[in-house]
């Protein structure tokens, strides 16, 4: 418990907090996008370095590049008059609450539970290769699969439908 | 408290701001970015106790968190595509207002 994951974990859930609760869309994208830069950096501080480096690959190449055309795509950075928040804003903000005391009082309540301090594992990149061609190599094929078909069909459901007019 | 606690309170954390996120924003895009939050804190308890498990040389865990990061982005690029489609067809994002399946 050092010091760094604290400052990690704050600039995490803070930014999720943000995204969540700011009216200006562009806004939320940039402050999830700081969330998800602080997760890969707790993926690093977990000494999982190809999952924090893919998370960055992923999240902040990728994703967070897609809601922002998204958002402009949309006019979603508008702000409606109405508010941001839904309707029933405050049964989702209960729902919330409860499932993150459910959460907490499971973790608290198993600490004693858990395993304590381990080595750090030294895990080589040499070694996730061999094990993503040995032992993964079924998921990993179903994962490409996966991908091609999900890029075919962003690409089919976001197209210009013939015929219609502008 | 031992580190693994420490980030598992983390994650239930993220995955709270996220599902409360997703519940309560209008616009469905916001309703994403509150799903990947949930994703990612699920990603973090997967990495957590991969890295606190007794034999941490098996991979297991943190090879299904980066399925699971491939697995969210197809995610993202479905759902954000079918936003665009929607508003497209509805000329809105409002979630509150897109009460029918038929257009």
């Amino acid at each position: 418990m050092n010091v760094v994951f604290w400052i990690l974990a704050v600039i995490t859930v803070l930014g999720g907090l943000t995204a969540v609760t700011l009216k200006n869309t562009v806004h939320c994208a940039l402050a999830v996008t700081t969330a998800f830069a602080g997760l890969a950096l707790l993926f690093l501080q977990l000494d999982a370095q190809f999952a924090g480096f893919a998370q960055i690959l992923v999240y902040i190449g990728a994703v967070a590049i897609l809601v922002v055309f998204a958002i402009l795509l949309t006019r979603g950075s508008e702000t409606p008059a109405e508010g941001v928040f839904s309707r029933t804003w405050f049964a989702g903000l209960l729902i919330a609450a409860a499932v993150f005391a459910v959460l907490g009082w499971a973790v608290l309540h198993s600490v004693a539970a858990l395993p304590n301090e381990s080595a750090a594992p030294a895990v080589t990149v040499l070694q996730i290769g061999t094990a993503l061609m040995g032992r993964y190599v079924l998921p990993l094929e179903i994962v490409a699969l996966l991908l091609t078909a999900a890029m075919l069909g962003a690409v089919i459901v976001a197209m210009h439908e013939k015929g219609e007019q502008k | 408290m031992t580190p693994l606690a420490g980030y598992l309170l983390v994650a239930a954390l993220v995955f709270a701001v996220g599902l409360a996120g997703a519940l309560t924003r209008r616009n469905a895009i916001l309703v994403l970015i509150g799903i990947e939050l949930m994703l990612n804190a699920a990603n973090l308890n997967l990495v957590a106790f991969w890295r606190y498990s007794p034999h941490p040389e098996l991979l297991t865990g943190m090879m299904f968190a980066v399925f699971s990061i491939a697995v969210a982005a197809a995610e993202a690029a479905v759902g954000l595509g079918l936003v665009i489609s929607i508003y497209r067809h509805a000329r809105t994002t409002d979630l509150d207002e897109m009460n029918r399946m038929k257009g």
